[in-house]
């Protein structure tokens, strides 16, 4: 073969080569925009406006001046005739849902038989708690009547904003203060409001338990979460937690153990949303939340720790106190413990498969493991089902019984002194001897306070694109985002130190060689010269 | 002495372009390694993935060109020669005494060149290569059940790459250094840019140098 025939071949394929290193590298630094379609269709499917197909104020039958909330129940039940049932198969209704849990098998999971490490449990504080119960009248888990339509509580989720409101302490019943008929008559698809008036202050007050729900939500602007934004596309809850037959979807992994209906941003967003093929590998291994939720509770603090040892010092009088901080929450309680507070959090991470294990009212406690996790969110790296999510992780102490190692569910509330309730009295002993007792667990009569956690995973507070993670807030070696999370090989994060060493030996054994090599050939060539030293002048004449 | 075309255009460009992307490919590649910090880690990433697109374009061409050209057959490995070969690196260019092997254009190596550079073909390259490519394209499955390649963790893929990594890192520094040792210092890196080298007439023993110069 001639190479002079491949000559103007080769020389034209070198052409294009270039034009193609050109063209790439031009396209690398100024790169089209284009439009993400896929998320301006949904943009187009959120901003459009549905007309309602029904007024309720034009039903005669709502046309009446209703005595008790029951009786509204009732009267939506005429027309709504099965739609009951399905409220009564919820949680929202049950307070638990039969899932099954690893090592535990099939059990009813919820607040009946779960604990928290917040106010540690409802039994025993029911008046007060089911103030968030979609029923009416239940003064306690164990007598409440879960078969009776007309305690479900329709207007609790239907009814509009301001027209109705449950009261505090009286076991779920409307405040005293509500319409009813005028209530009534306001029933449609359930906005934020019915939804933020629960789930934003569960804990007892703003944002205390989960971070990421909170009433600044209400008001929300891009900044602050990027689909309930009211300067943006104005979603509300019920978009992404949609309920069909009244089941909703999406779980709350205090409360959960299942990888069963949950709302995923993947619903509408797939799993390929970026422009960026390497960013959509991502979504194999981690949750759209990771790198979307950068902070948590931007606007107003959440509750981080809560130590119920704390608890119990009076003033000299004996009456409680309350310490607030600057910004007005509380850090003690005489009959809580002190608190600590944050504020534009960054989260833990966790791989996290969907499945979750919980501490049960009677659970032994292994004390080789602490802090006790009241729930553990399983998963790991190997699991394909496990992504790194988010966590808010809230860490405490509270009592237990040191003899029959368990957590105790003391009695808290009472309306007066001398109930035993803890919050009046101030004697754990009786509070924990009650307690314990009404959830028919024996109680040994001596107690401690045990260091507990309680994983939170943050789901909302989605930020602008522009604000997420960037690469190196994982990739790199010290204090990345994902320094915690062991086990897998994590690019700019992990290396193998045996192969780096050895590499770098390599590398300065070539530069010693190559220097050690010069040097002697330096040498080599200075005697040379020093041998082929020409004649010296004196010797010139005599020649 | 007689000058001859010994590097075509195709192999100096090949052999230049190349270097660079190498070159390239270790300054983003050692970013992700977080050894250096220049583009920062999302920047090198990128760099490096273009980069390897880049090389493995002009790995087909030198391939295409190696086979229809014959330039193969430089690298058949010879071990005649290759003990003087490495006397005389060691110890008899010290001693001002000739090169061994008689530099021609269709023997332009000599049996320890030959030797590394089928090393840096058949060996490194794959090497460099099979891992990126493992690399680039490593997925798990996902929830579009999209498997590519799982079978391999990610951990022993990258460890691969960063051996070759710093293999190559080595091979340059020395293969550097050696294009110093031709007839002058210079003389090898100005022929593989004008593709022209003074060799010696054939079986005419080397003279030392100053002898040359005297001449």
């Amino acid at each position: 073969m001639k190479i002079k025939e491949h000559k103007s071949t080769l020389t034209l394929l070198l052409i294009l080569f270039l034009n193609i290193v050109i063209i790439a590298l031009y396209q690398n630094f100024y790169p089209l925009e284009e439009p993400n379609l896929k998320l301006e269709e949904l943009r187009i499917k959120y901003l459009t406006d549905k007309p309602k197909s029904v007024d309720h104020t034009k039903f005669a039958a709502l046309q009446k001046d209703f005595k008790s909330p029951q009786e509204v129940t009732k009267t939506c039940i005429s027309c709504h005739t099965e739609r009951h049932t399905e409220v009564m198969e919820s949680s929202h209704w049950n307070w638990e849902r039969v899932d099954y849990v690893e090592g535990k098998g099939l059990k009813g999971v919820g607040k009946k038989n779960v604990l928290n490490n917040y106010c540690i449990g409802v039994a025993g504080n029911e008046m007060a708690c089911a103030s968030c119960h979609t029923g009416l009248g239940m003064a306690s888990v164990k007598d409440f009547d879960f078969k009776k339509p007309e305690n479900v509580d329709c207007l609790s989720c239907h009814a509009s904003t301001g027209a109705y409101e449950k009261s505090k302490t009286q076991g779920g019943f409307p405040a005293n203060t509500v319409n009813l008929s005028a209530a009534a008559l306001t029933v449609g698809k359930p906005t934020i409001d019915n939804c933020g008036n629960c789930h934003f202050y569960s804990g007892g007050g703003n944002n205390v338990k989960h971070g990421d729900l909170e009433e600044a939500l209400f008001n929300a602007d891009r900044k602050l979460d990027i689909h309930l934004a009211k300067d943006g596309i104005n979603m509300t809850c019920v978009d992404c937690h949609q309920a069909p037959n009244h089941q909703i979807k999406g779980r709350l992994y205090s409360v959960s153990s299942n990888n069963v209906s949950r709302a995923y941003c993947e619903d509408c967003h797939t799993t390929t949303p970026h422009m960026d093929e390497m960013l959509n590998t991502h979504t194999a291994k981690v949750a759209c939340q990771t790198c979307h939720i950068p902070t948590y509770a931007k606007a107003n603090p959440t509750k981080m720790t809560w130590k119920w040892s704390e608890a119990g010092h009076l003033d000299e009088k004996g009456n409680p106190i309350t310490l607030n901080d600057t910004e007005g929450e509380h850090v003690y309680m005489s009959i809580k413990g002190t608190f600590t507070w944050g504020k534009n959090l960054k989260p833990e991470y966790v791989w996290f498969n969907g499945k979750a294990d919980h501490y049960f009212l009677g659970d032994r406690i292994d004390t080789t493991k602490l802090p006790v996790k009241i729930n553990e969110l399983l998963g790991s790296h190997d699991d394909p089902e496990s992504k790194i999510i988010p966590v808010k992780v809230h860490r405490g102490d509270q009592i237990y019984d040191s003899k029959n190692l368990m957590l105790i569910q003391p009695k808290l509330y009472s309306p007066a002194k001398g109930d035993s309730a803890f919050w009046k009295d101030f004697d754990w002993k009786t509070a924990a001897e009650k307690g314990m007792k009404d959830v028919n667990l024996p109680f040994s009569g001596e107690y401690g306070f045990i260091p507990t956690e309680m994983y939170w995973p943050v789901n909302h507070m989605v930020s602008k694109a522009n604000e997420s993670l960037q690469c190196a807030d994982c990739h790199t070696p010290k204090d990345g985002r994902l320094a915690q999370l062991t086990g897998f090989y994590l690019p700019g994060r992990d290396r193998n130190s045996l192969l780096d060493n050895l590499g770098l030996i390599m590398i300065f054994g070539a530069l010693f060689g190559v220097v050690a090599h010069a040097s002697m050939r330096t040498v080599a060539y200075l005697k040379d010269e020093k041998e082929h030293e020409m004649p010296k002048y004196e010797g010139f004449d005599k020649d | 002495m007689k000058r001859i075309k010994m590097y075509k255009l195709f192999e100096r460009v090949w052999h230049w372009s190349q270097s660079m992307l190498i070159l390239f490919l270790a300054v983003t590649g050692f970013e992700v390694h977080n050894s250096i910090s220049i583009f920062g880690f999302e920047k090198a990433v990128q760099f490096h993935r273009i980069a390897s697109y880049l090389f493995l374009i002009l790995i087909a061409f030198a391939i295409f060109w190696h086979f229809t050209t014959d330039e193969w057959r430089q690298y058949i490995p010879t071990f005649k020669n290759l003990k003087a070969q490495i006397r005389y690196y060691g110890y008899g260019m010290f001693k001002n005494e000739p090169h061994p092997v008689h530099k021609t254009r269709w023997q332009k190596l000599n049996p320890l060149q030959i030797l590394t550079y089928l090393g840096f073909k058949v060996l490194i390259v794959p090497v460099m290569v099979v891992s990126g490519l493992l690399y680039l394209f490593h997925k798990t499955i996902n929830a579009n059940n999209v498997v590519i390649i799982q079978n391999f963790s990610l951990e022993s893929i990258a460890l691969w790459h960063t051996f070759g990594a710093f293999i190559l890192v080595a091979f340059v520094i020395v293969h550097v250094y050696m294009t110093t040792t031709g007839n002058t210092a210079t003389s090898n890196i100005k022929a593989m840019i004008t593709g022209y080298e003074e060799i010696e007439d054939e079986h005419k023993p080397k003279e030392s140098k100053k002898v040359e110069e005297v001449k």
